[in-house]
């Protein structure tokens, strides 16, 4: 009784395996690697829902090259190790041309010798750290942008605000140093004094000491750079430590929403870097698929909070997607060719690439819209970005 | 001086619950001779469950606290009869992976009912600091530091005033010769690892409204809770309380006036450093071996 029922269950298994491959022929696989647990799960989750999106609306479309694409999402566990391993998974397993991640600059940057070695064009949606472009990397295609590009579109601002003397306090990993470096290089340019530089394990989550130091510094304003957990925090803290700075969040992963629920009354007063704004969706150079992005979003019932974030995992996709028709068929050599003839009109802006890095095995980068907006009285409100 | 006595203020306060969170964990190591690494786990619970009685429940702010810490302590002793209890006698590498297994589990388990978005609770103290000169601390971390404080000196009540306390010292002691003398050493291992756990689960509800809550703040807590063991000493419920207050006088004053970036090198600097003369930890008491 008991091997009867083990061998039916090994002959199913079986005949589930055999069909798979079938099945796949019928599909152009897109990998996708996120960190969907650990310290990132929110912000990877919010990027995988919104490259659901994405296929769902490509798929209803009639998908590419007359086949439905199907996205393999593996999680990194917010673990560069870990994401190493999904891509090797992705390429050697699921065979898919082409690759969306990885979130966090970190976890980027170790992947990208992978996608190197296997030659597998990698489209990364989110992370800001100058070096992933500027490493030589020819498979790398960036749409969100880099903190540099943030920084100089940050620059007007600098006069308006009335900045004189700023502060940092950012997370020890490459996107918080990589923002701290840009930005106080564009400050100092601008004649803003530096006052002190502080950092924080990104896992940390008492900035008593950090905070008591930049209050001392006597600083007009602060930039914050770290994902929107430690963003909280620090806004509550800075309350109780009497820090009366104006605070500026750099980054775009800070979703101002989840600080008003989150950081009540602290969240008031404070500035922070987007790269869509979903409160004031006609601003955008795109609207259209932005509300459709939207509709989508508030339909399956996803957080409103990560509307700022789902929309990195959204444009990737068609990116990949549109990159693949051009390209005419799903091989990863015809994709990386193709990527630098894409254009995507996406939530990001008009999506295209331009060459950054050294001569010869340049990566690809996209000049997407930066926008800064301001938290008051419990309230998103546009500050003239 | 202001931003001095602003940085030990600080340190006193975060002192007060890293060695809430030792004490729970060297219990538990020193009677049980377990490597509990589900600690964390039980912190991030104590501050979910927290968040479902207040936030999602809308009970009374400390009626939460009570029930959040009562339910760490249930879910404690759950873990030692389903998990531990088959495990004694085992070497201690069987428990240890057994305890990771259980850490893993427990974690995905509270990313899978609670999601990856962090949740905030809110706290019934005014959100206005209390400001005393140039220096200011928010009421709820004054509360979280008081509540700390009797929680603390209520375990120390347990172990050395009570019946239940003198089996566990006895049990600490020698195993055998405890169990020789009547000691019912399953009873004594359950109270123990609920005592411990309770305690981790009273230090999340605690801090929960101070933070916010999210899978993985177990992580950072587990490893606070021990390096406050190894540093006071394996087993001493003062070595954990002192160094609980040590590590954070380190870490504050240490990322205060040398670099925030080595805030958490400063605490393990120092434990290296104590090590290196105290290879027991500040605190460990003799026990007797075989």
């Amino acid at each position: 009784m008991h091997t009867s029922s083990v061998k039916i269950a090994f002959a199913v298994l079986g005949a589930s395996l055999l069909a798979g491959p079938a099945f796949a022929q019928e599909t152009i696989k897109i990998g996708v690697t996120q960190p969907l647990t650990g310290a990132f799960a929110a912000s990877g989750n919010y990027v995988a829902q919104g490259a659901r999106i994405a296929e769902d609306e490509i798929n209803a479309a009639g998908g590419v090259l007359g086949k439905k694409i199907q996205l393999v999402i593996e999680d990194s566990k917010s673990n560069p190790t870990e994401a190493v391993g999904t891509v090797e998974k992705l390429i050697v397993r699921d065979k898919v041309p082409a690759i969306m991640g990885a979130w966090s600059s970190t976890l980027t940057l170790a992947i990208m010798p992978k996608i190197q070695e296997y030659k597998v064009p990698l489209v990364v949606e989110t992370s800001s750290s100058g070096k992933i472009t500027t490493s030589g990397n020819s498979y790398v295609f960036r749409i969100s942008p880099t903190s540099e590009m943030e920084a100089v579109a940050f620059k007007p601002l600098v006069a308006k605000l009335g900045i004189k003397k700023a502060d940092f306090l950012n997370t020890n990993n490459d996107f918080g140093i990589g923002s701290a470096a840009e930005y106080s290089k564009m400050l100092k340019a601008n004649g803003v004094a530096i006052g002190v530089m502080e950092t924080m394990d990104p896992k940390a989550t008492d900035f008593s000491a950090q905070l008591t130091r930049i209050k001392a510094s006597g600083g007009d304003t602060l930039f914050v750079t770290t994902a929107v957990e430690q963003v909280t925090l620090i806004l509550k803290q800075a309350k109780e430590l009497q820090l009366n700075t104006r605070i500026i969040t750099t980054g775009g992963s800070n979703s101002p929403d989840q600080l008003v629920t989150q950081a009540g009354d602290a969240a008031n007063g404070s500035f922070h870097t987007v790269f869509f704004p979903p409160w004031f969706p006609d601003v955008v150079t795109n609207p259209e698929p932005a509300k459709r992005y939207m509709t989508e979003w508030a339909k399956r019932g996803h957080e409103p909070g990560g509307l700022t974030e789902g929309f990195r995992g959204y444009d990737g996709i068609f990116t990949i997607a549109e990159a693949i028709k051009i390209a005419g068929k799903a091989e990863p050599a015809a994709i990386t060719e193709a990527l630098w003839k894409t254009k995507v009109k996406g939530v990001y802006g008009n999506i295209e690439f331009i060459k950054q890095g050294p001569a010869g095995s340049e990566s690809g980068q996209n000049i997407p819209s930066v926008y800064l907006v301001k938290i008051d009285g419990g309230k998103v409100v546009k500050s003239g970005l | 001086m202001d931003q001095f006595l602003q940085h030990a203020l600080n340190a006193m306060i975060l002192g007060g619950t890293y060695a809430l969170l030792g004490i729970g964990l060297t219990l538990i190591f020193g009677i049980m001779r377990v490597v509990n690494f589900t600690h964390g786990e039980l912190y991030a619970f104590g501050a979910y469950m927290m968040y479902m009685w207040v936030m999602l429940i809308g009970a009374n702010f400390m009626v939460s606290i009570v029930l959040a810490i009562a339910l760490g302590v249930a879910l404690g002793a759950v873990i030692e009869i389903v998990l531990l209890r088959r495990l004694r006698g085992a070497d201690i590498d069987t428990t240890m992976l057994v305890m990771i297994g259980a850490w893993i589990a427990m974690q995905n388990i509270e990313q899978l009912a609670w999601s990856g978005v962090a949740k905030s609770i809110n706290s019934p103290f005014p959100s206005a600091p209390l400001v005393m000169g140039a220096i200011s601390v928010s009421w709820t971390r004054l509360f979280v530091f008081a509540v700390a404080v009797v929680l603390i000196a209520a375990t120390n009540v347990l172990i050395q005033r009570t019946r239940l306390g003198k089996a566990m010292r006895a049990t600490f002691q020698d195993r055998e010769a405890a169990a020789l003398m009547g000691v019912r050493i399953d009873t004594v291992h359950t109270a123990t690892f609920a005592l411990g756990s309770g305690l981790a689960a009273a230090a999340g509800a605690l801090l929960g409204p101070v933070f916010v809550v999210y899978p993985t703040i177990g992580d950072l807590a587990s490893l606070k809770a021990f390096a406050i063991v190894i540093l006071g000493g394996l087993g001493s419920i003062p070595g954990a309380t002192i160094g609980g207050f040590i590590l954070a006088f380190m870490e504050e004053l240490g990322a205060g006036y040398i670099s925030s970036g080595y805030r958490d090198a400063m605490g393990f600097l120092l434990i290296i450093l104590i090590l290196l003369f105290k290879p027991t930890g500040l605190f460990a008491r003799k026990e007797r071996i075989g």
